[in-house]
């Protein structure tokens, strides 16, 4: 389930580089639309099927959309007549004992995924910049994309592997030097690894939507005896907002469904955190580690519901940052 | 003569080894309008972005040369403090969308980080609304956004900005040329009461124009200054050929 999330995310990130390159493109595709008078009907015959082609394959997409949350909502149903809406309140999930509170997962998810965005913002924000403003072009700006994006390319399970070997033991040499239990799995590790899985997308898209800034606003500022800081602050940023939002807004999308990653460090505990030190489980994770072991109707049916629920958290979030960026950008 | 606010001297600039700008030199007189003019291509605006040191954030420019500015080379100034004493006008209007009218006036000021008293702003703003002939036509909307401006007025939302800084010579790269005639006209009689209060240079692709509202001319062809004078001698006694065809309209 987590995986169908992924590809929505992607998918809009794509759509959202997409809307960009168009516009960039925009006055040459315009001109290669002439096209010869006896190729008008071929490129119209083609036309029309290149169209059916596309509405047959949007439907498909609209179909298994909506087969994936049928298919939910029903497989859910023995849980939620067994718990109901403590299902969402409780905080005990013990399968043993026939409880399925799933409130600590939610707490789980939201605060790795909002910690993982705070620590990525500044680096994927310093990274646009880099590449989207001050070094368009040259050796290192080409180098640093090209490493961007193999970055979003690297497998979740690899990130995971990365975390234990390296990432573990250093929040937990940080922990024993701070005092805390240190088990060196947490939220808080999850959360760093996160932030590394993120900051490619949030940084690709707002490098993309800075190098769109005109160039003329950007003369006008420095004319004006702006230095280029101030041209930044100033001008740029608030010139690029609402794209920089949708960019963070897609990455705390990817967040919220990442699974492997985060289910190998962040150390597979039921209970409330009390701390991001503490051990936790997101709701993905209790998904990837409880799904295969799942026995009884209703253990397999919560584990189903707790998908449905992470689904319709990021539809949550997705449609409430949509709401923002139209929001923003009817005001400019 | 009167008093110089710019002084040209032996200027050259170049786009990577490219020579756009040649061994130009001129003056630019206090309180008066100063025609550039030439066929595309032969480095008005180049020229131009040389004076207020934006010429040199393309990679691979480069000059040489001076221009003084009250006797001070720009060229050995810092260019941020250059930019505030010169001011700049583009060909293509370009208010800041994300800012109110009132705040793309004081934007030099928001910019820089300079903090005025509100009374200060209001002041400052309603003062360079009125010098650029706009105030009446947006004073009950000032907190709009600058972008749902017509062309010209957006325009004169422009010069705004620049008076605003209270620059000691304003520059101008063809304001007119994406307006239509009735706000070129507007923007015009702008320029001729202006020019009571502040130095103009004005680069213009039309002849026309600056027959109509400039003091002295300066005729550039290929990156060589052909001819500067007193606009009424040059139009109607050019020394040079280039000057004589060009106004005939043989080129250009
Ligand atoms: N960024 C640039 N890089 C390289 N060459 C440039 C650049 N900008 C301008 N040039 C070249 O410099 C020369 C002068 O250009 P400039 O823009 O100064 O002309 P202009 O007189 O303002 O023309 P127009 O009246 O069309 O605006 C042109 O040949 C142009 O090709
Ligand atoms: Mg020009």
């Amino acid at each position: 389930m987590a995986i169908s999330f992924l590809d929505n995310n992607e998918k809009d990130s794509i759509m959202l580089k997409a809307a960009v390159l168009k516009n960039r493109l925009g006055s040459e595709t315009s001109m290669r639309e002439e096209s010869q008078p006896e190729q008008i009907r071929a490129s119209f015959l083609s036309d029309s099927v290149f169209k059916t082609a596309l509405n047959v394959s949007a439907v498909f997409m609209l179909l298994i959309l909506a087969g994936i949350f049928v298919t939910l909502v029903l497989e859910s149903i023995p849980s939620i007549k067994a718990a109901g809406f403590s299902f969402l309140t409780g905080k005990t999930w013990d399968p043993v004992f026939r409880e399925y509170g799933t409130f600590v997962f939610l707490v789980g998810t939201l605060v790795t995924s909002f910690l993982a965005l705070i620590i990525s913002i500044p680096f994927s924000l310093a990274i646009a910049l880099f590449s989207g403003e001050y070094f368009r072009q040259g050796v290192f700006s080409s180098f640093l994309k090209s490493a961007v994006e193999l970055l979003a390319g690297i497998p979740s399970v690899v990130y995971g592997f990365w975390a234990l070997l390296i990432l573990v033991p250093l929040v937990r040499t940080f922990e024993m030097k701070a005092g805390i239990i240190p088990y060196g799995v947490g939220i808080l590790t999850a959360s760093l690894i996160l932030a590394v899985m993120i900051v490619p997308y949030s940084a690709s898209i707002g490098s993309d939507i800075i190098s769109l800034v005109p160039s003329d606003l950007k003369e006008a500022a420095l004319s004006l005896g702006s230095t280029r800081f101030e041209m930044i602050m100033k001008v740029v940023f608030p010139y690029a907002r609402s794209g920089i939002c949708a960019g963070i807004l897609l990455s705390l999308g990817r967040a919220i469904g990442e699974t492997m990653a985060v289910t190998m460090v962040i150390g597979n505990s039921n209970l409330m955190p009390e701390n991001i030190f503490s051990p936790a489980n997101t709701m993905a994770s209790i998904i990837a580690n409880e799904f295969t072991e799942a026995t009884g109707d209703v253990y397999v049916s919560s584990l189903i519901e707790v998908g449905l629920v992470l689904l319709l958290v990021s539809l949550i979030i997705t449609v409430t940052g949509r709401y923002i960026i139209n929001r923003t950008s009817m005001q400019q | 003569m009167e008093s110089q606010v710019l002084k040209v001297t032996n200027f050259s600039a170049h786009f990577s080894g490219n020579q756009v700008v040649n061994n130009v030199s001129m003056k630019v007189a206090h309180n008066k309008v100063t025609a550039l003019m030439g066929p595309s291509g032969c480095g008005k605006t180049t020229l131009l972005r040389c004076i207020n040191r934006m010429h040199e954030l393309i990679p691979e420019a480069g000059v040489s040369g001076s221009i003084l500015l009250h006797n001070k080379d720009i060229y050995r100034m810092n260019p941020i403090l250059v930019r505030k004493k010169i001011g700049m006008v583009f060909q293509k209007p370009n208010p800041f969308p994300t800012m109110s009218i009132y705040d793309n006036v004081i934007a030099g000021y928001k910019l820089n980080g300079i903090s005025l008293k509100r009374d200060e702003k209001n002041r400052i703003v309603e003062d360079s609304l009125k010098k650029s002939a706009l105030w009446n036509e947006v004073k009950d909307r000032l907190y709009k956004k600058g972008s749902f401006l017509s062309g010209g007025q957006q325009q004169r939302l422009c010069i705004a900005r620049a008076l605003a800084m209270n620059p000691d010579i304003l520059l101008m790269d063809e304001p007119t040329s994406a307006l239509d005639p009735k706000a070129t006209s507007h923007i015009e009689e702008l320029l001729t009461e202006l020019k009571n209060n502040i130095t103009i240079l004005l680069v213009t692709h039309n002849i026309a124009q600056a027959a109509r509202v400039s003091d002295f001319t300066a005729f550039m062809y290929l990156g060589n200054m052909v001819e500067f004078g007193l606009t009424e001698k040059l139009f109607t006694v050019p020394e040079d050929k280039r000057t004589e065809e060009y106004l005939s309209g043989k080129f250009g």
